[in-house]
């Protein structure tokens, strides 16, 4: 027994001497916000952590069109030093303060039907702003639901859930490291947050569009004459039903804009495939209309071309869509299922193609 | 694991008296804490990947001598002056045999000097090494591979870099890729030397790159030896400015086992050299041996007969330069397993000439007389065995052809590539 007491004694130093270890290299320069080794040691919420009941300088944010992550729900929150706003931009992430952190909390309800049967929430993401840059931090749940520990390599762990149908799904859910958050997050080399975006954030939550809310709330300041109407808007690919074409077509790319187009993009990690979705892409060519593959490998599978118009079952992208092979699947990372919904949409846009 | 479990299980059933439960409890505690280690490979991954995250500038992470089991890509990113050394090729392994995440085994990224030495790495899902945006890096003595027989399931790319500057591969060995072993591409100033490719689609591959020199190095049983292609789409438009010379590129007549969609699936088995819409290429002093369907080839875009939409792009090959080579006697048979060589088969039986031109010009690269403009000539001489054939591929099909060997236009010579671009 004594040994088994000297063991856990050892690990417990060890894990100390880590953590001491993970904290100071992590220290950033000068911004006086050191990385925490437990979530609860910021002050981000109030009350029982689990609630994410956000404390004064916190307010939650809804995108329009969301990443797809194996079906977990997002609670997202925006953290604001006191007395600073952040600043409006057309295209590009807004301007944040030195200090500001996005917060992004992933859950399962336990049963989607039933979403008053309670959740587990399974990681926190934080991006940090510092003078220069972004700087991720990834914090992994405990199963008690008491806090999140600072995981610089993410996490592998079971997880499941009973659906919308209530059929039961079950999957390793695999956390993020901290270079795989830059995986997607960068643009030209650099650590950028992706769903802080006009064209992300432009709707009405309740009963008001929540940059105006924010601006009322001297969280956000945006241009004289701000219209939210004229400004970018992607549409929210969830609404049902897409009925007309035109409508199928936004839908298809703001889904391909917000899961796929913060790599595939001239200034992004895949830029080296000349295949670029996000939304401003308008050469049919650069989205992959009968474009051969660069260096697909066998991500190609039996296609030909990235989108063969008129043939979704022939086209790369539905093919890379559909798997889950983690040498073929796209997105490369944050997914071990397809996304349905998401595929049916791509498809049934592909195919109206001409 | 799993012995030291069952060991405990066992005492635990068959153990006849309280007592010795107490004694064997610690006892199997530490045959599975033990079995553990030998396997201990989620904690082993964990603390390299947290090295790899946490590294300062100028850091030196280790690779333990051993086998070593990984489920998810290792990766780099944003550092300066790293170097990853291993215990030695045949000590320490990295396997991704059972990966789980990420599409490669090492990924670097956004970087700086690093070095990348003396290690085996195999079997990952996707490419085995990946750097991205990396200026200044290394690759040394190491072994990249998929275990087994070559296959289309295998990844695409053993060594990858890409939008990378001034890179080094030296002394690494590539085995299996599905697209190419060596590939380099998007990139510039790039040393290839004193490797070895074998048993993959293409054995080393120079694409869309600028100011790259391939020497010294063995490409053999591949599907093609070595390639240096331009590709349309792409952000970097233009490569060439490529150098190849003093390698040994023998019996390339491995089946094409790339996935279909793959340019590389379009390279017939048993090509030695393939020179595709670049520009610039300097071949010279190689041993071309037993590549049984095109020792050297040179050829447009066209020849792949896909479309081209891209409007900056070049497909016509320029200012090729093919001397001093000695290529291998006797009767070759090409294969018949591709159209090329089918055609090839039908034209030439078992004598197909060594070096191929397409023969597709670009009409205003043509001087009066239809030959092509200085700057952008096509000029082979002095090659060991070197039989020539244009076989003016636009006009060829099955029953029709119009063939030359003859040489005479094409034998010139260029300036030798200098090292400075």
């Amino acid at each position: 027994m004594n040994l088994i007491r000297c063991q856990t004694n050892t690990k417990t130093f060890l894990a100390i001497l880590t953590a001491t270890f993970v904290l100071s290299a992590l220290r950033w320069e000068g911004n006086g916000f050191p990385a925490k080794m437990k979530l609860s040691e910021y002050p981000f919420f109030t009350g029982a952590l689990a609630a994410l009941s956000p404390a004064p300088n916190v307010f939650p944010y809804e995108v329009n069109a969301p990443l797809f992550s194996d079906y977990a729900e997002k609670a997202r929150f925006i953290y604001l030093p006191e007395g600073t706003a952040m600043n409006y931009r057309d295209s590009a992430a807004f301007d944040f303060p030195v200090g500001a952190v996005i917060i992004k909390n992933f859950y399962y309800p336990h049963d989607f039907s039933k979403p008053e049967k309670g959740r587990r929430i399974l990681e926190t993401r934080l991006l940090v702003k510092e003078e220069k840059d972004w700087k991720a931090l990834e914090y992994v749940w405990n199963t008690e639901q008491t806090d999140a520990l600072l995981e610089v390599t993410g996490a592998t762990f079971p997880v499941s859930w009973l659906d919308a149908n209530g059929k039961k799904q079950s999957i390793q859910y695999v956390a993020p490291n901290l270079n795989q958050c830059k995986g997607c997050h960068s643009y030209d080399g650099q650590f950028v947050p992706l769903g802080i975006t006009a064209r992300q954030l432009n709707r009405v939550e309740g009963a008001e569009n929540q940059l105006l809310a924010w601006q009322k709330a001297g969280k956000l300041s945006l241009p004289d004459h701000f219209n939210p109407n004229a400004a970018p808007r992607l549409t929210d690919y969830r609404l049902k039903p897409q009925t007309t074409n035109n409508n199928q077509q936004s839908a298809a790319r703001a889904y391909l804009d917000a899961n796929c187009g913060h790599c595939h993009n001239p200034h992004g990690p895949a830029s080296t495939s000349g295949m670029f979705l996000d939304i401003f892409e308008n050469n049919p060519e650069r989205l992959g209309v009968n474009k051969p593959p660069v260096a697909a490998g066998r991500g190609s599978g039996k296609a030909r071309f990235g989108i063969v118009p008129g043939k979704p079952a022939e086209s790369i992208l539905v093919y890379r869509m559909e798997s889950n092979d983690p040498g073929i699947r796209m997105p490369e990372l944050g997914r071990q299922l397809a996304h349905k919904e998401g595929l049916e949409l791509v498809k049934a846009w592909i195919k109206e193609m001409k | 694991m799993t012995v030291g479990v069952f060991l405990c299980l066992h005492r635990r059933t068959f153990g006849q008296k309280e007592i010795s439960m107490s004694r064997t409890l610690p006892i199997c505690c530490w045959l599975v804490a033990i079995a553990a280690t030998l396997s201990a490979q989620p904690a082993l991954e964990k603390q390299l990947q947290t090295q790899l995250i946490l590294a300062a500038d100028g850091d030196t992470i280790a690779l333990p001598a051993g086998n070593i089991i990984l489920s998810n890509t290792l990766s780099l990113d944003a550092k300066k002056d790293i170097t990853i050394r291993g215990a030695g090729q045949d000590k320490t392994t990295l396997s991704f045999k059972n990966q789980q995440q990420g599409a490669e085994g090492i990924k670097v990224t956004n970087a700086q000097n690093i070095v990348l030495e003396h290690f085996t790495i195999e079997d990952s899902k996707g490419d085995l090494i990946k750097t991205q945006a990396v200026n200044g890096l290394v690759f040394r003595d190491i072994t990249a591979r998929w275990n087994g027989k070559p296959k289309k399931t295998n990844g695409a790319y053993a060594l990858y870099p890409v939008q990378c500057q001034n890179v080094r591969i030296e002394r690494c060995t590539a085995i299996g890729a599905s697209d190419a072993g060596i590939y380099v591409g998007q990139s510039d100033s790039v040393w290839v030397t004193r490797c070895y490719a074998k048993n993959n689609v293409a054995g080393i591959e120079i694409e869309n790159t600028t100011n790259a020199w391939v020497y010294e190095n063995i490409a053999a049983y591949n599907t093609g030896g070595v390639l240096v292609f331009d590709l349309p789409d792409l952000p970097k438009k233009r490569g060439g400015h490529v150098k190849v010379w003093k390698n040994k590129i023998i019996q390339n007549n491995h089946k094409n086992f790339a996935p279909k969609g793959n340019i590389v699936g379009q390279v017939p088995p048993g090509t030695g050299v393939m020179i595709l819409a670049t520009n610039d290429v300097e071949v010279h002093d190689n041993f071309i041996m037993d590549n049984k369907t095109a020792s050297t080839a040179i050829v447009s875009y066209f020849i792949t007969e896909l479309p081209i939409k891209d409007k900056e792009y070049n497909p016509y090959p320029s200012n090729i330069h093919i001397h001093d080579n000695v290529y291998s006697e006797g009767k070759r048979t090409p294969t018949r397993k591709n159209k090329m060589g089918t055609l090839f088969w039908l034209k030439f039986g078992r004598r197909v000439p060594h070096i191929i031109y397409d023969g597709i010009q670009n009409p205003g690269w043509l001087a009066a007389d239809g030959s092509l403009q200085p700057g952008y000539r096509i000029c082979i001489r002095n090659n060991e065995n070197g039989t020539f054939a244009n076989i003016r591929a636009h006009k060829i099909g099955l029953f029709k052809s119009d063939i030359s060997r003859d040489s005479k236009p094409y034998d010139c010579e260029l300036n030798s590539l200098s090292d400075k671009h």
